[in-house]
């Protein structure tokens, strides 16, 4: 078969049978303001952890919002809460609170039912 | 020999009280680290001892801090407690007297009116009863304005009375109740058998006229000594444990003992010397500006003493130390409630390994920005500008971002994190070789001052500006401008730098002063050791902080914290200043450095609001 340098991506389509929304559920209680986010990617264009290394507070709240539980859990801990995010965010989402609750979700899985 | 069968609940009662009282003393003291059990052991035999003395009587006898928070407050205070000892003792001494010096049972002098209601064969029994009298009237004018301030707490210069819980409630009834109870026993006695002063003696008289004292002065006595059994029972574990603990709190505290990173004796002993007088309450800009009326340090304290906080809870206050500074008991607050934080809130264990060995560079001062620095690029342009004007050899450690101070990962408890971060950038600064550090930012500089332990000098920007000046390293112009200056809680309460930015500023331009500065000084409202509150009560706190700080109308509005700044420009038209950028525009060049656009530069373009004025030229 000829290769035209292309492949066929990976289907991406999330299946809450498979991604229960507990995640979203324990932290929109912890943090109600994530509703509010807009996914404009203030907050990761001004982000001190991510001149280091791959991480965008925009990309978290989208998995936590899809139920991706794993890759929420090798992220959460980048942050050094330093709260440019917060500061920078057009729609005053408690970035800083929002990422201990996901933190604390992760921290704890039995009694936040993760 | 003196017994009735009444006296025995006040006595079992005394006896209990005794007894918890000591082994809780005991089992704290027990607790201290060792470190500060040998601070106690090297001091108690010199002049600390009697400074503790001395700020017992002042302190938990008369209430002076009290007393300057409101008069009739500390009068209240005053009276009972005071007042009350001065009881106890003017009653031990008559009954000393009266009995030839012969000590017998504590009750004897408690219940003297009862067993000599008119001791005539006493040659001073006038004068020991109008002294009696007297006491007991002043401990009832302060009884009095307690039941008063229930029902209007402003009367006595207080917003709001504290929310007690029912064990408190107990009590407070019980230590109501003593005071009006042993009025009436005595009255009647005197009613009965004569005796008594001004207050007893009329009294009797005067109930004596419709009621009947014979039958009644018996009961009375009872309910006297049964109200003050109940109190002396429930005191342990009510509130007023403080009256205790306070004086063995302020013993600790003169010896030096020091709340530590972890819970102590220590802060058992601080915990159980507040009063819950809720003199906290009335300061805290939670309660003021976000209607948030159940974190207030009083509320933590007493959720910490019985062991019933919430993670949640704990990391909703705004860390600024207005509560720290009014405690009439000097309760060390903040650490406490770190301590919690870090209990409470502990991180995931990262240890940022995917930050790279740090950039360094050689060179004698290290500026490092923070992260708050970056998102008010003036400051860093301003600063950047004054150490090449100035011919300083500095190194920007964060020119390029940087890794954070790690500040606030530790006043969200999580210290391990904080310290993994620490270890980063205490690394580029060693490497760097440099003599001193300088920040702009307070929350960095009370980071790197405390807790970095760095062999070399760390300035706020605000001081070495003043040594620049001092030094004529640099020279500035005075301008016709009036300003207001805002104490950043850190840099101000949290590291005691209230001169060096006033010195800066008096050479600048001209200070006003404002009601709500130095100590006093408001939060802004940006404070990051808040997590929990909304977007939009920050902006209350901001606007209502703002509010009192510009009810002058200066032209400008200074500060020396990139945060405070940040948060200030959202909600005032008035110009918020850094220090940094006042200092840069101010400063007189030698010819050789003049251009034209510092000939140009007007003080006229300061009274702009700058971001307004970007706008602009975009447009």
């Amino acid at each position: 078969m000829a290769d035209f340098g292309y492949k066929i991506s990976k289907d991406r389509q999330i299946d809450f049978d498979k991604n229960p929304d507990r995640l979203l559920r324990f932290v929109e209680k912890w943090e109600p303001s994530i509703h509010r986010c807009i996914s404009c990617g203030t907050c990761a264009a001004t982000c001190t952890a991510a001149q280091f290394t791959e991480y965008s507070l925009r990309r978290l709240i989208l998995l936590v919002r899809r139920g991706e539980e794993k890759e929420v859990i090798t992220t959460a801990s980048k942050c050094m809460l330093c709260g440019k995010c917060q500061l920078a965010c057009p729609m005053g989402v408690n970035t800083r609170n929002l990422i201990i609750g996901i933190q604390n979700a992760i921290k704890n899985p039995s009694e936040y039912a993760l | 020999m003196h017994f009735d069968l009444f006296v025995l609940p006040f006595t079992l009662g005394l006896i209990y009280l005794l007894a918890v009282i000591g082994i809780k003393f005991y089992s704290w003291v027990k607790q201290l680290p060792y470190s500060e059990k040998e601070k106690i052991k090297s001091s108690w035999m010199s002049v600390k001892s009697l400074k503790a003395i001395r700020e017992v009587i002042s302190e938990s006898l008369l209430h002076r801090k009290i007393f300057k928070v409101n008069p009739l407050l500390g009068y209240m205070h005053m009276s009972l407690a005071f007042g009350w000892l001065l009881l106890i003792l003017a009653g031990n001494l008559e009954s000393r007297i009266y009995n030839h010096g012969e000590m017998g049972p504590p009750y004897v002098p408690i219940f003297f009116r009862f067993f000599h209601p008119n001791p005539t064969e006493f040659q001073l029994h006038v004068p020991f009863a109008i002294l009696m009298d007297a006491l007991l009237l002043l401990v009832l004018t302060g009884v009095a304005l307690a039941y008063f301030k229930r029902l209007n707490s402003r009367f006595l210069g207080m917003k709001q009375t504290t929310k007690h819980l029912p064990g408190d409630r107990i009590a407070l009834t019980a230590l109501w109740c003593i005071f009006p109870l042993r009025l009436l026993a005595e009255s009647f006695t005197s009613g009965a058998f004569g005796g008594g002063s001004f207050l007893t003696a009329s009294l009797g008289h005067f109930l004596n006229s419709f009621l009947p004292s014979e039958s009644l002065y018996y009961p009375f006595w009872w309910a006297y000594s049964f109200a003050l059994g109940t109190f002396f029972v429930v005191l342990p574990y009510s509130r007023y444990m403080h009256i205790p603990t306070e004086a063995l709190l302020i013993g600790l505290r003169q010896y030096g003992v020091k709340e530590q990173k972890t819970h102590s004796g220590y802060t058992d002993i601080e915990l159980n010397a507040c009063s819950r007088c809720g003199v906290c309450k009335d300061v805290c800009q939670l309660s003021a500006s976000a209607a948030i009326n159940n974190v207030q340090s009083v509320y933590q304290l007493r959720d910490i003493r019985y062991n019933t906080q919430d993670a949640q809870r704990s990391l909703n206050c705004l860390m600024c130390g207005r509560c720290d500074q009014t405690c009439p008991v000097g309760i060390d607050i903040a650490a406490i409630r770190q301590i919690k934080r870090n209990e409470t809130n502990p991180g995931l264990s990262q240890s940022y390994a995917y930050v790279n060995e740090p950039a360094h560079k050689k060179a004698d001062v290290i500026y490092f920005g923070g992260c708050m620095t970056h998102l008010t690029p003036s400051i860093k342009r301003s600063m950047v500008n004054i150490f090449k004007k100035a011919n300083i050899n500095y190194w920007f450690m964060d020119e390029q971002g940087s890794v954070c101070c790690g500040r606030p990962l530790l006043l969200a408890g999580k210290s391990q994190e904080a310290t993994a971060l620490m270890l980063k950038n205490k690394k580029a600064i060693e490497l760097s070789g440099a003599k001193a550090l300088v920040t702009n930012c307070p929350i960095c500089y009370k980071m790197f001052k405390e807790e970095y332990k760095l062999d070399i000098s760390v300035y706020h920007h605000s001081q070495y500006f003043a040594g620049l000046l001092e030094n004529q390293v640099i020279q500035v112009k005075e301008h016709q401008v009036n300003a207001v200056y805002h104490d950043p809680c850190e840099l101000g309460r949290g590291c005691n730098v209230y001169k060096e930015p006033r010195y800066v500023l008096n050479q600048l331009l001209t200070l006003e002063e404002t009601s709500q500065q130095r100590e006093k000084s408001l939060c802004c409202g940006g404070s990051l050791a808040n997590l929990t509150i909304s977007h939009e009560q920050r902006t209350q706190i901001t606007s209502d902080a703002a509010a009192q700080l510009l009810a002058t109308q200066p032209d400008l509005l200074v500060t020396a914290c990139p945060l405070c700044k940040k948060t200030f420009q959202g909600v005032t038209d008035t110009p918020v200043y850094d220090l940094a950028e006042l200092v840069d525009r101010s400063l007189v060049l030698k010819p050789k450095y003049l251009t034209t656009k510092h000939l140009m530069g007007e003080m006229s373009e300061l009274l702009v609001p700058q971001e307004k004025n970007e706008v602009k030229q975009s447009i």
